[in-house]
């Protein structure tokens, strides 16, 4: 299908095509409930990146980390476990990282529970240790696990996994919810442009019989309006991707003022931006499909 | 009028029927010859322009054959069409102006359809509105000319393409005599550069004005014996 198609059709986009249909752009409603439209696309689709990408992040760190903890009341015994097991497992293959959670940061982590003074009293506080592994050695973890078990046979340990994997199911669903969203919202403004089409025809109803008359194709009478609609298409797309443009920067920062770890991993990156530009794109060629498969049907029903 | 392989439209039996109603056209039989100069005559209802619709393919016949430039039209599919109408210029009854594009965008319209270049198009244009006589309104809208000068931009526009056949419903209508006998002489300069030309009128005095002119009667539908010759201005 042209849908750009040129040779005999390209004055049809020059002013003297323009001039065959006198309604100046963004006459009518489309444009700007296309906008609407593309407002809504957009803010659906950022959502879903944004959800996108923070499974992505969040896949890899379930894949890829533990933690271990000591539990004993005697703290000498409990810190020799300690030292042991980082000091086995940091030789281990497959082990990128082994981090100590020293008393300092105990003590910071559990203070807003237990207030200050940690340090100073005898609640047994177990000793912790955050272990990365390296994604490309799928059999560090068990091996890791096994070390530890062989030292200290009451060591707890806890995969990330466990916990984060009901989070990754909902982040998982609401990325499908998105997705399915930008698609109506697609098909919505497509089932407009048909409508926008159809008026169009009806209201040029005698040029087009006189362009048949001077033996036009069905092409070239689809092609004027197809210009008309793909300019109203990209106007209302960039307005409704600028306003969405807006709300996610504005979200963005209310986000980043909470400060939070898990929130703040729902980031949009560049190629994030990229896609969600292409949208108005997308959403004129869209337009424009609509409208010369909605023209040439009815064009196909008169001789 | 006899059937033959030179006519550049040929009819065979064709009827016409609008839905459920009886038939309008009822077994035409006849044949243009390129290059001759037609009259379809006949009273108000007879057909003429039923018979007119069908030749510049606004029409497919109910029934019967039509061969146009050697080529059954009956059956000639739809993406065909735009191929054969742009061999066909039609002068209609009631002008079908671009009422929001200037006599010059009208008269250019069928380059532009035909894929002639923007550089291609201005002297042509010209030249034809010069030939209608119309050069000094150029950019006047069809609103503001008057019924003879939109006739003149509707044959201008319609020619501007050298059909090979050139089909004209009524087209001294709607003019006062004067202008009807100007008109006249531009279509038959034009049948004098090679163009079939048929006129569907009921203005007989126009007949005699056209020396050579064959004359196609129709009345309810049918053919009907033409007139005499003296009539057709061959005396």
């Amino acid at each position: 299908m042209a849908l750009f198609g040129r040779g005999s059709g390209s004055w049809l986009t020059s002013a003297a095509g323009r001039r065959l249909l006198p309604e100046g752009w963004l006459s009518g409603p489309m444009p700007w409930v296309i906008a609407i439209m593309m407002f809504l696309m957009v803010l659906a689709a950022a959502t879903g990146l944004a959800l996108g990408f923070a499974a992505r992040g969040l896949g890899a760190h379930m894949s890829g980390q533990i933690t271990i903890q000591i539990v004993d009341a005697n703290r000498v015994r409990r810190d020799a476990a300690a030292d042991r097991i980082a000091a086995t497992v940091a030789r281990l293959p497959g082990v990128a990282s082994v981090h100590r959670v020293s008393d300092r940061e105990m003590a910071e982590l559990l203070q807003p529970w237990l207030g200050a003074g940690l340090a100073d009293n005898d609640l047994p506080v177990p000793a912790m240790i955050d272990i990365a592994f390296d994604p490309r050695a799928p059999g560090a973890m068990q091996a890791t696990e096994a070390a530890v078990r062989a030292i200290s046979p009451r060591a707890r340990i806890d995969a990330h996994a466990q916990w984060l994997a009901p989070l990754a199911g909902l982040i998982g669903s609401l990325r499908w919810l998105a997705g399915v969203l930008v698609l109506l919202m697609a098909a919505a403004a497509a089932f407009t442009v048909v409508l926008a089409a159809r008026a169009a025809l009806n209201t040029h109803q005698a040029t087009i019989e006189v362009m048949h008359h001077l033996g036009a194709s069905d092409g070239q009478i689809a092609r004027l309006f197809q210009r008309r609609i793909a300019t109203d298409a990209l106007f209302g797309g960039l307005v409704g991707l600028a306003l969405a443009s807006l709300v996610i920067y504005s979200v963005g920062d209310r986000i980043a003022d909470v400060g939070s770890d898990l929130l703040g991993s729902v980031d949009l990156p560049a190629i994030a931006w990229l896609i969600l530009a292409l949208l108005p794109v997308a959403g004129t060629l869209l337009a424009m499909l609509a409208a010369r498969l909605t023209i040439i049907t009815a064009l196909r029903r008169q001789l | 009028m006899r059937p033959g392989a030179a006519n550049i439209v040929q009819f065979e039996n064709v009827g016409l029927r609008y839905g459920a109603s009886a038939e309008t056209l009822s077994d035409i039989s006849l044949g243009l010859a390129a290059g001759a100069f037609y009259f379809l005559t006949g009273p108000s209802g007879a057909g003429k322009s039923s018979l007119l619709r069908l030749i510049y393919l606004a029409q497919r016949p109910s029934r019967g054959l039509i061969r146009m430039f050697g080529e059954d039209v009956v059956t000639l599919p739809r993406a065909r069409m735009p191929g054969f109408r742009r061999r066909i210029g039609t002068v209609f009854q009631d002008f079908r102006l671009i009422p929001h594009l200037s006599a010059y965008e009208n008269i250019a319209l069928p380059l532009r359809v035909n894929g002639v270049a923007e550089a291609d198009i201005d002297t042509p244009v010209r030249e034809m509105l010069d030939w209608v006589g119309l050069s000094g309104r150029a950019y006047a809208k069809p609103a503001t000319l008057s019924g003879g000068e939109q006739q003149r931009v509707a044959i201008a526009r319609a020619v501007i393409g050298r059909p090979e056949i050139l089909v004209a419903d009524e087209p001294t209508g709607n003019v006062d005599p004067e202008m009807a006998e100007r008109l006249l002489y531009l279509f038959v300069a034009l049948n004098k550069l090679g163009t079939t030309i048929l006129v569907a009128t009921h203005d007989l005095h126009l007949v005699p004005r056209v020396p050579g002119a064959q004359i196609i009667r129709l009345d309810k539908g049918r053919l009907s014996m033409p007139l005499p010759s003296d009539m057709s201005g061959n005396s």
